[in-house]
């Protein structure tokens, strides 16, 4: 059975529509990344999979528990952790208050604040830090970090290299087996193909709102991507 | 191909015709008040055209301009004072000190702007009290206006508005309902003029438009004055009816202001029609339910309370969206719609 | 002398202008919130004190005990039934709501405690007066309000920068729908934070109770000292709210020494110099 899926999940902002009947499974374990253009429906994929956007109860199963209607705030304590797009530190907060603002559910489980810095040493100089101050690249850390605290079953990442140097993006992708190690299973949203098709088991291309492309990188032709990606039919 | 343009627009042109038809009608009926009505009649609708004045104004301010004022009193007051000073100790006459009012509370707006216009949002509006109060104690200082008990209108500066009473009553009347037609008006000019689409994206996202930078500010800078200036001329008639001043009562939030954002929220903030509708509803309100004394204020205020929260477009926005009527069209794109349609845009 | 005792009085009138403003600070930096009807507010406090004191016949600090926890209760109520309704990008739901709410409180409190003036009895306190030097006495009563103000504001700077839940007041105000991810729930934060707006109204209505007499429309007027200390202050410094209370105190009783009847006008005139020349407060966060 399956961690996490969707059925047939639409989600709206006013009387647009944002998504039009997504079917999504991930596997306890296995590394699923979600590709597409700028406003293929991604974020709103992963807002509505951390009930920002309430659906249906039964349109997303977590589980085997029905949590499309949870509020955002339940769902961190039933296992679903996000890395927001644009990291979203928390400016008021140093470092370690974000890294254990992160835990604010209460779960448990083998991440601490402690072990956070372990994983990305140069948090403990910055500790008591604000947030703000830090690269970009270390408050991504830092995000994912404060993510993590929550010891999640499911790690969701959006756009986690957006704006970020290649070798900090390599830094932050290699830390991903250290995360899976600890039984999380991680879903990573990109604009970039190469980095998805390079860390994913399994890819889903979004477009529209739409899944148009779904299967194991070393399965999916060039064409194939670029046409579920662009909607370009036969175009070089 | 055009059609569903051109149809747009004529819905919009019949309505908007129907809506001054009825307007003319209204304003017809106010007119004929002493044909038909006697002089108690002729007061209420005195006090009906300048609350719908001030309506008009204040809905100007917030409505569109985002400018939540609830110190507007500061300029009923200002215009009621210049109203004593310049008549008693200018010799000015008291139809001129109508415009004089105007004018002075415009200039004493451009100080009172560059201090409030610091304050964002709700702070704005606290900003705009204090500067009210400011106003009320300052005047309340001054003795030879009688300090805080206040002062009368002396016979013969009355007397030189109109020897007789009933003609005195005749002219400030007139100048009511004059007040009232102009009051709505200019807002409907200003919304049709290139300040009207600044105003409507300064409502629409403040953020967004603050981007447009110093034309923001000029434009709120703009509208605040004016506003100012007409509630001035507003306070003068006021004072002009009522013969007697005093400063907690001319610089009062609850009888210049909160009664007034009443009347907008309850109407409809952010639509012309919206305070016109409001005012009629405040008067018949009051008309039953004045004698309840507080109970009746409560009531004013659960009920502005409800529409904020329920209908927060108040009663004509829920009625224009339920039978798209637009009485004062202001929205371009209906003209726009269709390109080809003669006089379209404003 | 002279000077020096108005000085020290102002200063001690201060501590009571800060806890009228303190909670108003507390909200609009966690909710970015003005709330209208905070001086009504102040005002339902001293005449829930006044029932208190006069139904169970409790010394008025004594009633605090009751009234602190009654408001605390219905802060909590008023920003969980109604407030967080209002709460959005646009700034005119909370502002209308909470200003009907004000002429609402307003005109019950008249109804149900007619206009006439009340005072909360504080007996040999209302007197008590200690030696500080040669000609210089200060009244035990305002020393207590003073050092009340400190503490509450001290209180309410470590809950806010050394618990758990300061964290989670400050990451809601920083960002509510990130703070929801964290597992946040930003409407029982907001309803805490007017809980606890609530509460110190509660010790400021009380104190004001004691201090002087009070009637149902003087509620407009609290709100406005404290509306102006937070600014004078430096909107979200919640010490700079104590200074912004100290300023207004001491200008309003140097002012009125000058020009008599002229306190409140020369308290609203020294607020507007601070507008114009430091339009950020005399302690402006670093962030905004």
């Amino acid at each position: 059975m399956s961690l996490l899926h969707t059925r047939n999940l639409t989600a709206f902002y006013g009387d647009f529509q944002a998504l039009f009947g997504i079917n999504f499974a991930v596997d306890s374990g296995e590394t699923v990344a979600i590709i597409g253009a700028n406003g293929a429906g991604k974020s709103t994929f992963l807002r509505s999979l951390t009930g920002l956007l309430i659906n249906d109860a039964d349109a997303i199963r977590f589980k085997g528990k029905a949590i499309g209607a949870l509020p955002a705030n339940h769902i961190v304590g039933a296992g679903i952790a996000m890395v927001p797009e644009g990291r979203k530190l928390f400016p008021s907060l140093s470092v370690e208050e974000n890294l254990k603002i992160g835990n604010y559910s209460g779960r448990e489980g083998p991440w601490s604040v402690e072990r956070i810095m372990d994983l990305f040493p140069f948090m403990r100089q910055r500790r008591h830090n604000p947030g703000a101050a830090l690269s970009g690249g270390q408050q991504q850390m830092v995000a994912i970090g404060r993510a993590l605290m929550s010891n999640p079953d499911l790690l969701l990442c959006d756009e986690i290299s957006l704006g970020l140097a290649p070798t900090v993006i390599k830094d932050i992708y290699d830390t991903l087996p250290a995360i899976q190690e600890t039984g999380t299973t991680v879903v990573v949203v990109e604009q970039d193909i190469q980095q998805a098709m390079a860390v994913a088991d399994r890819v889903y291309c979004f477009m529209e709102g739409r899944v148009t492309l779904e299967g194991p990188p070393g399965n999916l032709s060039h064409d194939a991507i670029r046409e579920a990606y662009f909607g370009l039919k036969g175009a070089v | 191909m055009a059609n569903t343009g051109t149809y747009c627009v004529t819905t919009a042109t019949r309505t908007s015709r129907i809506g001054l038809m009825l307007m003319l009608a209204g304003v017809a009926f106010l007119s004929l008040t002493p044909v038909w009505g006697g002089r108690s009649d002729m007061r209420l609708v005195v006090e009906f055209c300048y609350f719908l004045a001030l309506a008009q104004m204040w809905n100007l301010l917030a409505g569109y301009a985002g400018l939540v004022s609830v110190g507007q009193q500061a300029f009923v007051g200002l215009g009621g004072y210049a109203l004593f000073v310049s008549t008693i100790f200018m010799g000015v006459h008291p139809l001129l000190a109508l415009p004089l009012a105007a004018v002075v509370a415009g200039i004493l707006a451009l100080p009172t702007a560059l201090i409030v216009f610091r304050l964002r949002g709700a702070y704005f509006a606290i900003g705009t009290w204090v500067m009210a109060e400011v106003y009320r104690l300052s005047f309340a200082q001054v003795s030879v206006l009688g300090g805080g008990s206040g002062q009368s209108l002396p016979i013969n500066v009355i007397k030189s508005v109109a020897s007789s009473r009933s003609d005195r009553e005749l002219v400030v009347f007139a100048i009511g309902i004059m007040l009232a037609v102009a009051s709505t008006g200019i807002v409907w000019w200003l919304l049709r003029s290139r300040h009207g689409l600044a105003l409507t994206a300064i409502r629409d996202s403040e953020p967004a438009s603050e981007s447009l930078g110093v034309n923001n500010f000029k434009t709120k800078l703009l509208v605040y004055v004016l506003a100012a200036a007409i509630t001035g001329f507003i306070g003068a008639l006021i004072y002009l009816q009522k013969f007697r001043i005093a400063p907690d009562a001319a610089f009062s939030l609850i009888d210049w202001t909160a009664y007034v954002i009443f009347i907008v929220v309850i109407g409809g903030i952010g639509r012309i029609e919206g305070p016109i509708v409001g005012t009629i509803v405040f008067f018949i309100l009051r008309e039953f339910l004045s004698d309840l004394g507080s109970w009746y204020l409560m009531m004013l205020g659960l009920v502005a309370v409800v529409i904020m929260l329920k209908a927060p477009q108040g009663i004509w926005g829920e009625l224009a969206n339920r039978f798209d009527l637009h009485f004062f069209p202001v929205q371009r794109r209906l003209y726009r719609s269709d390109g080809q349609t003669p006089g379209g845009s404003a | 002398m002279d000077w020096i005792n108005a000085v020290v009085q102002g200063i001690l009138v201060g501590g009571l202008y800060a806890l009228f403003a303190t909670g108003l600070s507390l909200i609009f930096g966690i909710m970015r919130l003005v709330n209208i009807a905070h001086g009504d507010l102040i005002v339902l406090a001293s005449f829930l004190g006044l029932v208190i004191v006069t139904g169970l016949g409790l010394y008025p600090l004594v009633a605090l005990l009751i009234v602190v926890p009654l408001m605390f209760a219905l802060g909590y109520a008023l920003q969980r039934g109604l407030l967080n309704f209002t709460l959005g990008s646009d700034i005119l739901p909370p502002l209308l709501v909470t200003f009907g709410l004000s002429i609402i409180i307003q005109n019950a409190l008249l109804e149900i405690f007619s206009a006439d003036s009340q005072k909360l009895p504080a007996g040999p306190l209302q007197t008590a007066s200690m030696q500080i030097a040669e000609g210089l006495a200060v009244g035990v009563f305002p020393v207590i309000v003073f050092a009340c103000a400190v503490v509450v504001i001290a209180g309410l700077q470590l809950l806010l920068y050394r618990t758990a839940l300061g964290a989670a007041f400050r990451a809601t105000s920083d960002d509510p729908d990130t703070a929801r991810l964290m597992g946040i729930d930003n409407r029982h934060i907001f309803a805490l934070a007017m809980a606890i707006s609530l509460a110190v109204v509660a010790l400021a209505g009380v104190f004001l109770g004691m201090r002087t007499a009070f009637d149902p429309s003087i509620g407009p007027g609290r709100l406005i000292y404290a509306f102006e200390a937070v600014i004078i202050g430096g909107l979200g410094s919640l010490w700079g709210t104590l200074v912004g209370g100290i300023v207004l105190g001491v200008s309003q009783i140097i002012g009125g020494k000058l020009f008599p009847g002229a306190d409140q006008l020369a308290g609203h005139v020294v607020f507007l110099i601070i507008l114009v020349f430091r339009p950020r407060g005399l302690f402006p966060r670093a962030m905004d």
